[in-house]
């Protein structure tokens, strides 16, 4: 089986003063390609270290953490720059839009960060462009992020994750801040990216949107507590 | 294509806060300004000081005679208690004839006396007062003087003593306001003079140090040396009588002009005139040696320390204005905590994030620095501008001819084409000197720490 990632006994401690945070204590999970993945937690079970760990804006105390091939675990900064700019798609529970570009400058925004790129092409710009097509989003290119409804935000987001071709999605409650309603629309846009193959790994403390991954991990004082299929999951990959 | 595309983006984050932006712009504005136009207003004083000193020739050496203070004990032994007193100063025939016979290097005109009385020039019911200038047929050629119509006083008329005058452009206007003055007459003390020439008008020369102090050739009458000596009263003395008293001078020479062969020997010739004349007057200060070149050196010696000093209160100026883009790049980094994140997620490096802030902070400064250059251009027009207004609406002609307003009505400024690029290229140093600092800080933020900024 091929693997998107791997975490291979995780820890990750932090100095807070005079005693040591032990925040991960030992964390193995496999996520072959193609998994929709549902991580699950309340506050300081370690689900939110898991997630900048996988979103490689850190690094591990100890382990290892596999990206594709690529250990993550001992890049240097740049290097862990072009990993999230290459192989991470972020998705963030406050879309996370920078505020004074349009619809497409923001999709556009982790071009500008490519290695070995110098200059957005016409290819690039009709990628961009397919994508927000993809979202729905062809009517407001020009519109500012804060033209647009959350809904419409989550959704330039969804497309900004797209436009590498990332390796993982990374989804951190990305329903969080949306009505149910709207909440469901972007689900419906995840569960079909995972149709379509892609990796989609999600950080949520809501079990029925969990339900939408086909698989579940809860956290637990810094471990995996449990691993299953929940019920209620509407969904089983064959 | 890349860093076109960076700096159109820094433009866009900067005018996402126009007022901002604007206002911290402004200090470089008035760096860059003010940078251009001191250094125009020192270049355009220095031009006018070379103009008046290479209008003395530059290959010329005067010397004026100066009526030396009074000294009791030499007034108390002429006056000798006879109600009046004759005051003898200055050059003399004596001091002509030795710096005739020893001083090398000379051209052709050589050496050229001159004798000047303020008097008055009368022709049918017209008075003027005038500086009656007796000369030889070099002081035309010395003084950078042209004609304007007939002829200049000749070796002949200096030779036959003959009551011939020239008159200058101001003069000729003040006593022909209408007529042609040429073959015409004028009286000057009570003897009638034919007008033979008239001169090209003439712009006043400010003084320049030394003796000699600012000339207006405009209002001059030229007639022979030797008509003029022959009109004095016992040869050289001319008496006044003031109220209450009664004075004469005795004067040979006002001033004898030299002209040396080339700008090379100027000051070693100089030199050996100091020498010679040290001698003859035993150190009676009645005289005074005035070197054009030297005072051009001098001129533009002072220019370089009036740059210097104008261009580094300028410079200062446009360091506040650096320090104030410092002050507003920390504060906006700060407000972007939450974008830096953002792009460090997406993958920004630390690199990417300096040249990023770098970027704006050029675009800024460099944008101010346009500006200001824009308006450093302008200077010539402001002041011209604003002397017109002063002389139109705010003085008076008698406060415009105060120290002050003459010093403003006579600035004309002149933009040296080298501080263009210059000031430009120090806003742009400014901007990235205090760029790199908020720059750097905003790529050292950890990027989990960031995200997470609200």
């Amino acid at each position: 089986m091929k693997y998107a990632a791997r975490l291979i006994n995780l820890r990750k401690h932090y100095q807070l003063g005079d005693h040591e945070v032990q925040a991960l204590r030992g964390v193995s999970l496999d996520i072959p390609e193609g998994d929709f993945l549902a991580i699950m937690g309340s506050s300081g079970s370690g689900k939110s270290t898991m997630l900048n760990l996988l979103g490689a804006l850190d690094r591990p105390t100890s382990g290892q953490y596999l990206l594709r091939d690529r250990d993550v675990s001992e890049m240097t900064d740049d290097e862990l720059s072009e990993a999230r700019n290459s192989l991470i798609g972020f998705i963030f529970q406050s879309f996370n839009l920078i505020q004074q570009y349009t619809v497409l400058e923001n999709i556009e925004v982790p071009l500008l960060y490519r290695s070995g790129t110098t200059s957005i092409s016409a290819a690039d710009r009709q990628k961009c462009l397919l994508l927000a097509d993809r979202v729905g989003l062809t009517e407001r290119l020009d519109h500012r992020p804060f033209q647009l409804s959350g809904g419409q935000q989550q959704r330039v987001a969804i497309a900004r994750a797209l436009v590498n071709d990332p390796t993982i999605i990374l989804a951190d409650e990305p329903t969080g801040n949306l009505d149910s309603a709207t909440g469901e629309e972007i689900m419906r846009i995840l569960t079909e990216l995972h149709d379509e193959g892609r990796t989609i790994i999600m950080v949520t403390h809501e079990a029925d949107v969990a339900a939408n991954a086909n698989r579940q991990i809860i956290m637990k004082d810094g471990v995996i507590a449990s691993e299953g299929i929940l019920p209620g999951n509407k969904r089983v990959r064959a | 294509m890349r860093l076109f595309r960076t700096i159109q983006l820094a433009f866009k984050s900067l005018l996402l806060h126009k007022l901002r932006s604007g206002l911290t712009m402004l200090g470089i504005v008035f760096g860059v300004f003010s940078v251009i136009a001191m250094l125009a207003i020192g270049e355009g004083a220095s031009q006018q000081a070379q103009q008046q000193v290479l209008s003395l020739g530059a290959t010329n050496i005067i010397i004026r005679s100066v009526k030396p203070p009074d000294d009791p004990a030499a007034s108390q032994s002429s006056s000798g208690g006879r109600g009046g007193s004759v005051q003898r100063y200055g050059l003399t025939r004596a001091d002509y004839k030795i710096l005739e016979e020893t001083i090398p290097n000379l051209t052709g005109s050589g050496l050229v006396p001159v004798r000047e009385l303020n008097l008055e020039a009368r022709r049918l019911g017209q008075v003027t007062s005038s500086r009656i200038v007796g000369c030889t047929a070099d002081y035309l050629e010395m003084n950078h003087l042209a004609i304007a119509a007939g002829r200049f006083i000749s070796d002949r008329d200096n030779f036959d003593m003959a009551n011939t005058a020239v008159l200058a452009y101001g003069t000729a206007m003040s006593l022909f306001p209408i007529d042609n003055p040429i073959g015409q007459s004028i009286q000057i003390k009570g003897r009638a003079y034919r007008v033979v020439g008239v001169t090209q008008e003439r712009t006043a020369s400010a003084a320049v140090g030394g003796s000699l102090s600012g000339q207006d050739f405009n209002k001059d009458i030229y007639i022979p040396l030797s008509t003029l000596q022959s009109l004095l009263n016992s040869g050289d003395v001319f008496s006044r009588i003031l109220p209450g008293s009664f004075s004469a001078e005795s004067v040979i020479y006002n001033q004898i002009t030299l002209q040396v062969s080339s700008i090379d020997v100027v000051e070693r010739t100089a030199e050996v005139v100091r020498e010679t004349l040290e001698r003859t007057h035993d150190k009676k200060n009645d005289y005074d040696v005035v070197v054009p070149l030297e005072l051009l050196r001098q001129a533009e010696q002072l220019r370089n320390i009036f740059n210097i000093v104008l261009g580094s209160v300028a410079g200062i100026s446009l360091l506040v204005g650096g320090i104030g883009i410092m002050n507003i790049m920390l504060a906006t980094v700060t407000e972007r905590t939450r974008e830096i994140g953002i792009r460090r997620a997406l993958g920004a490096r630390q690199r990417d994030i300096v040249n990023q802030f770098i970027t704006e902070t050029i675009a800024l400064s460099g944008t101010g620095g346009l500006i200001g250059m824009a308006m450093g251009l302008s200077t010539p027009y402001v002041f011209a501008g604003g002397k017109w207004i002063l002389k139109e609406f705010i003085l008076d002609s008698s406060a415009a001819g105060s120290e002050m307003g003459k010093m403003f009505l006579g600035m004309e400024p002149v933009i040296a084409v080298w501080s263009l690029p210059v000031a430009f290229g120090f806003s742009v140093v400014t901007g990235l000197v205090f760029g790199v600092y908020p720059a750097r800080a905003a790529a050292k933020l950890d990027p989990i720490e960031a995200l997470r900024h609200t």
